[in-house]
This record gives structure tokens, sequence and C-alpha cells, in this order.
């Protein structure tokens, strides 16, 4: 009794990340060793940002004030190019991927078309849009028809991926039921497969109208396209108040779509 | 789902009753007609004997960037190196931001619902809906070109995404561990460190380390705007259509992308 009543009480403290002590130092110091590596190749030109820094103030006087009037013309031609080009890559993108899908999930197809339709989606979905978007201008030319094919190239990436991995992920009794009833192939798709995944496929689409919109504002800085062309031409003759003018546009349009795109998945989920 | 009965009495099933067929058969009419405006307002001004000609541009383009110019490999590793700094050190200040960020965004940790709570909304909603080759742009233009611009375009853009994630993680925490520390008396610090943080914290590193690897991907094409990075070899490599240094880049950033992305589960399984 006496014994424990004096023996001091025992302190709780919070278990550390890492238990052992050696190896939670050593990580410890590689990270400021890498931090000191990175920050120290990071070199800045002092005066240059000194001298943005009036830039700066006038980028944010073009917020405060921006200017609609003077570039409507570029403005709304680009606005036209980035609507145009996401709802038919949109469209056209849906419309293959709905098949790639389909092939690509492995409980309705069979090996080796599952092996080609995963490879197309591995390949559409390797490379970054921009740099499609390059590869394509370089191809097809300047304007909206190199952009129109990249934003299509990644809808198949993005969307086929996620379709087959719903067909993957069904309730394959209601396949088994259709099958029971003498049901072919269309049918199957279309009463068991069809009607599981089509809520989502509907949901994904018009997450993909958002994402294909916030793309377009972007592929036209190297050539493809739409808004982002507009932004660069503003912005390297320094008019900052048309560059906020247009991210203004582009802010807009991006909320717009997300909250749509937001409202369809709630509805269909 | 409508029964109709037929004239000989018997039932038939279909899926749709005729009204709601009607309203699709016009949705998809609507549609289609859509798509068509949209097409051929967008192919206006496509020359067409530039898309017919491509396939034979594609054969040449990839004629000429193999084999890839292996030699220029020695060029390449600073401006990797940059890359991964700006990609690393952007995620870096963008937590450093974005996590009291989170924690005024989420409504039961806000101060304020009236009034910090949609304050914290908009940063967290413009940081996401520009672009951050656009933040790149802009930051160019007013720091001038360089890695600089690149880690906070990079920063910038992902303030918005690691909020958004952390302050929805922040709301779907179990309260009553909350309760319990403050039941013991414990303070707001004391509450947000031992009741939320641990509870937050797989959903946070999940969060970061998604984003490092998002950052990554972006952080290769900034360079494209001026914006420091690998992106900027690219750039002057396909200003001077050097195409075999081109397919070098690329192959580089391609194996870049795919060891970021094995780091990525490999830490992603050990958190979870």
């Amino acid at each position: 009794m006496d014994a424990i009543a004096r023996s001091p009480a025992p302190v709780w403290h919070r278990p550390q990340l890492i238990e052992n002590r050696w190896l939670r130092i050593t990580v410890a110091a590689a990270v400021l060793g890498y931090l000191w590596l990175a920050l120290s190749s990071v070199d800045v030109d002092w005066t240059r940002v000194v001298e943005g820094m009036a830039r700066a103030a006038r980028l944010f006087a073009g917020f405060l004030q921006p200017d609609f009037t003077s570039r409507w013309s570029d403005i709304q031609q680009g606005l036209i190019e980035s609507l145009t080009m996401t709802v038919c890559a949109t469209v056209f993108g849906v419309i293959l991927a709905l098949p790639i899908g389909l092939g690509a999930a492995r409980n309705l197809a069979p090996v080796w078309l599952y092996g080609v339709c995963r490879a197309v989606i591995a390949l559409a979905r390797s490379f970054q849009e921009i740099i499609v978007a390059i590869l394509f201008v370089a191809m097809f030319g300047f304007g909206t028809f190199a952009g129109f094919l990249t934003l299509s190239l990644s809808t198949i990436g993005f969307l086929s991926k996620l379709i087959a991995d719903d067909i993957e992920e069904i309730d394959p009794a209601q396949v088994e039921a259709i099958r029971a009833t003498g049901g072919g192939f269309w049918q199957v798709i279309d009463y068991a497969v069809a009607s599981q995944v089509t809520p989502r496929v509907v949901g994904l689409t018009a997450y993909q109208v958002d994402i294909n919109f916030r793309e377009s504002s972007v592929i036209g800085i190297v050539g493809a396209g739409g808004i982002g062309a507009t932004l660069n031409t503003a912005l390297d003759r320094y008019e900052f108040d048309s560059a906020a003018a247009i991210l203004l546009i582009i802010i807009a349009i991006v909320l717009l779509c997300e909250y749509a795109s937001g409202w369809i998945r709630r509805k269909v989920a | 789902m409508a029964v109709t009965i037929g004239a000989d009495g018997a039932q038939h099933w279909r899926r749709l009753t005729p009204d709601e067929q009607r309203w699709r058969w016009f949705g998809w009419l609507a549609l289609v007609a859509v798509a068509v405006l949209c097409w051929r307002i967008m192919t206006a001004d496509t020359i067409w004997a530039f898309v017919e000609n491509a396939p034979q541009q594609a054969v040449d383009i990839f004629g000429r960037m193999l084999p890839p110019r292996w030699s220029y490999a020695g060029q390449l590793w600073k401006p990797l190196w940059d890359t991964l700094n700006i990609a690393t050190l952007g995620t870096l200040i963008a937590i450093v931001i974005a996590t009291p960020l989170g924690f005024l965004a989420a409504r039961n940790t806000t101060p304020s619902v009236a009034f910090v709570r949609p304050l914290a909304l908009f940063i967290i909603v413009g940081s996401r809906s520009i672009n951050a080759l656009i933040w790149g742009l802009l930051l160019v233009a007013v720091l001038g070109p360089g890695v600089l611009a690149g880690i906070i375009a990079i920063a910038l853009r992902s303030i918005g995404f690691i909020g958004k994630l952390l302050y929805e993680a922040i709301e779907e925490i179990d309260d009553t561990q909350v309760e319990a520390i403050r039941a013991t008396g414990a303070g707001p610090g004391q509450v947000i460190s031992y009741g939320i943080w641990p509870q937050i914290l797989p959903a946070f590193a999940t969060i970061a380390v998604f984003r490092w690897d998002i950052n990554i991907r972006e952080s290769t094409v900034l360079g494209l705007v001026g914006a420091g990075g690998i992106g900027l070899a690219l750039e002057s490599s396909l200003n001077t259509l050097a195409w075999p240094q081109v397919s070098l880049i690329l192959l580089m950033i391609l194996s870049t992308v795919v060891v970021s992305e094995w780091i990525t589960a490999k830490v992603r399984r050990a958190i979870i």
C-alpha cells in the first residue's frame, strides 16, 4: 500500500508516429536535408520580383475593375470555342467510352478484349492533357479541332476506367436472372448491366462536362483553341483588366458547371 | 414500369409509361440537336485539309521522334530536380495554408458560421477553379519566369483542393470523442489536438500524398508558361522542332509520373 501511494502518478504520453527512436531521427534529418537542398536550389531574382509587385498591384486592381468591353469580341470567340469544344468532346468521348468501358470489365469481356481495352485506357490516361494537346496541335494544326480531340481522349481515359470499375462491381444475381430467362448478350447488357450502372454513368458524365470545361480553359495556351488562348494573349500584352475579366468569367462558368453537375449527380444517385 | 392491356386482353409489360417514353425521346432529341449545333460552330474554322493530312503528320512526327536523343538526358536532371521541388514545396506550402483554412471552413470547428466560414469557402473555391497553368501564367507575369512562380502556382492551386477535402473530413468526425475531451476540461487547442486531429490524421495524410502525386503531373508542364521545371526544356525543344529531344522528355515525364504513382500507392497502403 505504502509503496503504491508513494510512486509518482503515471503520466500518459501520446504515442509517437514512428516508434523506433533512431528511425524517427533519420526520417526527420532526411526531410530537413531535402528541404535545405530544395530551398537552396530555388534562385530568386529579387529585383525582378520587386519590379513585379507593381504588376501585381495592377492585376489586383484589374480584378476590382475588370474590363469586359474592350476585348469582348475576343472573349466571346474564346468562350464559344471553349463551350462548343466541351460539349462535342463530352458527347463524342462518352459514345466511345461506353463500349471501351464494357470491354474493360472483367466480368463481361473475354480476356483478349479486356486486355486491349485496358491498354487503350492506360494509354489515354498516361499523358497530361496539355502534352496531348501539343501533339494534336502539331498533327491537326492550331484551333479547336485539336482541343476537341484532346478533351475526347481524356474523357475516354477517365470515363471508361470508372465505367469498367463500376460494371465489375455490379450485382451478378441480376445478370444471372436475365440469362436464366434466355436473354441474349444485348438483353443482359440492357436489363441487367445498364439498369445498374446508368445512374453512375449519368453522374460521371455530368462531372466530366465540368472537367472538360476546366481543361478547355487551359489547352488554348498551347494553341488548341478556347478561352485559354484569349487569356494568354491578354497576359502577354499585360492587359490585366481584360485578363481579370476572363478569369472572372472562367470562375463563374466553372462554378456553374460544378453546381449543375453536383445537382445532377444528387438527382440520379 | 407500366402494364398495358392490349386489344386481345393480354397484359404487356413495358419499362416506361408512354409519357415517360415521350419525354425521354424528346430529351435525346434535344441532346443530339445541341451536339450537332456545337459541332457545326466548333468546326466552322477547321481546315479539313489539315485533318485529312493528320495521319501522315503523325507518322512523320513519330518518325522524327525516334530514336530519342539519349545524350540530351544529362541536361535534364537539373530541370527534373526543379520539377520535383516545385511539386513538393508547392504541396508543403499548400498544406501549411490549407490546414487552418479547413478548420475555419468546417461547420463544426469554425469560429463563426455567418462570417468566417463563407470567407474560407470563398478562398477554397477561388483557388480550386483556376488551373495551375493559369496561376502559372499570372505569376510569371508578376514574378518573372522561374521556379518560384511554379512553386507558388502549385501551392495556390492546391490550397483549394486540400482545404475542401480536409474540411469535409473534419465535418465527418465522431463528435463523442470531441465531447469526451471537452468534458475533461480541455481548452480549444487541446480539443483540436486530442479530439479532432487524431481522427482526421489518416484522411489528412492521404489527401496530402494524393495532391503531391497530382502536383508532380502538373509541375511537369508548368514550364510551358515559363514557370520552371522540365516543361521549360519541353518548350524550348518544341520551339526548335527538336523532336528526338521531345520524345526523351516525354519518356522522362512518363517515368517520373509512374514513379510518383508507385510512391503514392506505397505510402497510402502504409497509412491506411
